[in-house]
């Protein structure tokens, strides 16, 4: 579990994060949405210890982060996998050494123990004969799952995902969720994913956060996200006419 | 201000390099990677330049010397002089901060956009040792490469004082033998290791703090040949005061 308490980051002048509490809960897919310049990516950032703050806390497991020695950061650290928007993977690394990367880094395993390992990871994402791959051979959707495996493949009990589904095609951005979903269940991690997808908000949005100029503006899930009053949310989450329909059938059904 | 401010990060970064080392069977690696990169893939170029600026030294040498009170061989001398105190270790680096040099910029600046450097940070890597230790151990190998320059550029003097008709061989040999003082090689050598921390140093700070996208990575390779030849002239400067007056 993790709980960020009052949290403020500013850059100069400006203040991107103004005082944001909540609590990212174990084996859920917890979703932090917003608007483009809300603050998302600045708050994960801040959450990975990539960005310092100024104010407030962050615990992970009731151990706060800026409180810790470097040699407990990094034991924190060696517990969260990452998938990033553009899936970061090392260009001069084939798919299999990009996956095998944190297995040298931080354990002790033979070669025989690591091929096992990425080869099981490899192929919980679908990708059984990509292994000699560059990433640069890979589609988008191949790359996600790649970054997915890479994140998973030292078990973390953190994930995080910034827009897992940016650039994607619907179709394969389903599978990447669902693909999130499905580890996060089965491995029971914190999975925090930032997203504008609302597709991702509906199917896996098992916890929201909704930021809005800095601020958390609203907090639900995707059940409760039908049903809300909050402006800010519904002038967001329904932007579209689509959402709008979706959002009274479901009401109508449940009511 | 921003000058100090780039300065007192050059530093920080330095010190930070030598952090929180990476696993060594992982380092092994990237020292093998980086001397493969920066030593032996600029070994062709080198080799080319030295042999070609050797001939050219002594040609120039040869032709400005028309006094016939002057000895033949000094022709020799004034090569031997020119390449192991000035071309080898001082131009041959100007030469490598653009080859080596943009190199090293533009990948780290590409793994910088590319997140690369935030996915090293979040798996509790210090990214500063993983990506700038071993270009500065590789290049801890910078001295064999300007002694094959030296070699090669006396070698290209010799060729051209003997086959463009300026002088015979023994009096190039003679020239080459004349006063010769190893303080001198050891001067070239301490110039040389020095270049290479920078080499390795300077480009791998433009890399790694540059914002922005693939455009100001090609930028940032511009700025930081433009600030390792800077550095190398400056220094190249005190040393020879420092060492030679």
């Amino acid at each position: 579990m993790i709980e960020v308490n009052n949290l403020h980051k500013s850059f100069g002048d400006i203040e991107v994060l103004k005082g944001i509490s909540t609590t990212f809960e174990k084996g859920k897919t917890n979703l932090i949405i917003g608007q483009s310049g809300s603050g998302k990516t600045v708050f994960l950032k801040c959450l990975l210890g990539l960005f310092d703050y100024e104010q407030g806390t962050i615990a992970y497991e009731g151990k706060i982060f800026s409180q810790l020695s470097e040699d407990e950061k990094r034991n924190i650290r060696a517990e969260i996998g990452m998938v990033f928007q553009g899936s970061a993977l090392f260009d001069s690394m084939t798919i299999a050494q990009n996956v095998m990367f944190p297995l040298k880094m931080f354990t002790k395993q033979s070669k025989s123990e690591m091929e096992d390992r990425v080869n099981f990871v490899l192929n919980r994402v679908n990708l059984p004969d990509a292994h000699n791959k560059m990433p640069s051979e890979a589609s988008g959707g191949m790359q996600k799952r790649v970054a997915i495996a890479r994140a998973i493949v030292n078990k973390p009990k953190y994930l995080f995902c910034d827009e897992p589904n940016s650039g994607l095609d619907p179709k394969t951005a389903i599978v990447i969720d669902n693909l999130i979903q499905e580890i996060t269940d089965e491995y029971q991690i914190t999975t925090v994913i930032n997203s504008h997808d609302m597709n991702s908000v509906m199917e896996i949005g098992e916890k929201i956060v909704f930021l809005k100029n800095g601020l958390k503006a609203w907090e639900g899930s995707n059940k409760t996200i039908f049903k809300t009053d909050n402006e800010s949310v519904t002038d967001f989450v329904y932007s579209s006419n689509l959402f709008k329909k979706v959002r009274r059938m479901y009401i109508e059904e449940n009511e | 201000m921003t000058y100090l401010h780039n300065i007192g990060t050059y530093f920080l970064m330095i010190v930070e390099m030598f952090r929180k080392p990476t696993k060594w069977s992982m380092m092994k690696q990237l020292i093998l990677k980086d001397i493969d990169d920066l030593i032996i893939g600029s070994l062709g170029i080198v080799a080319f330049i030295s042999f070609f600026v050797g001939g050219v030294v002594t040609i120039q040498t040869a032709l400005n010397i028309d006094n016939p009170l002057i000895p033949k061989y000094l022709v020799g001398f004034a090569t031997r002089q020119s390449i192991i105190l000035e071309f080898a270790p001082t131009f041959m680096s100007i030469i490598m901060a653009g080859k080596v040099g943009s190199f090293i910029t533009s990948s780290i600046g590409t793994m910088r956009v590319t997140e690369q450097i935030d996915a090293l940070e979040v798996m509790g890597i210090n990214s500063l040792n993983y990506l700038v230790f071993p270009k500065f151990i590789s290049l801890l190998l910078y001295p064999f490469v300007i002694s094959i320059a030296m070699f090669l550029g006396i070698l290209g003097g010799m060729a051209a004082c003997v086959y463009g008709g300026f002088g015979s061989l023994q009096d190039y040999i003679t020239g080459i033998q004349t006063d010769f003082d190893t303080f001198h090689v050891t001067y070239a050598f301490i110039k040389t290791f020095v270049f290479a921390f920078l080499l390795a140093t300077i480009p791998s700070f433009h890399g790694y703090y540059m914002k922005g996208g693939a455009l100001e990575v090609g930028k940032a390779s511009t700025t930081s040949f433009v600030w390792t030849s800077v550095a190398i002239i400056l220094l190249n400067y005190l040393l020879t005061q420092m060492l030679l007056s």
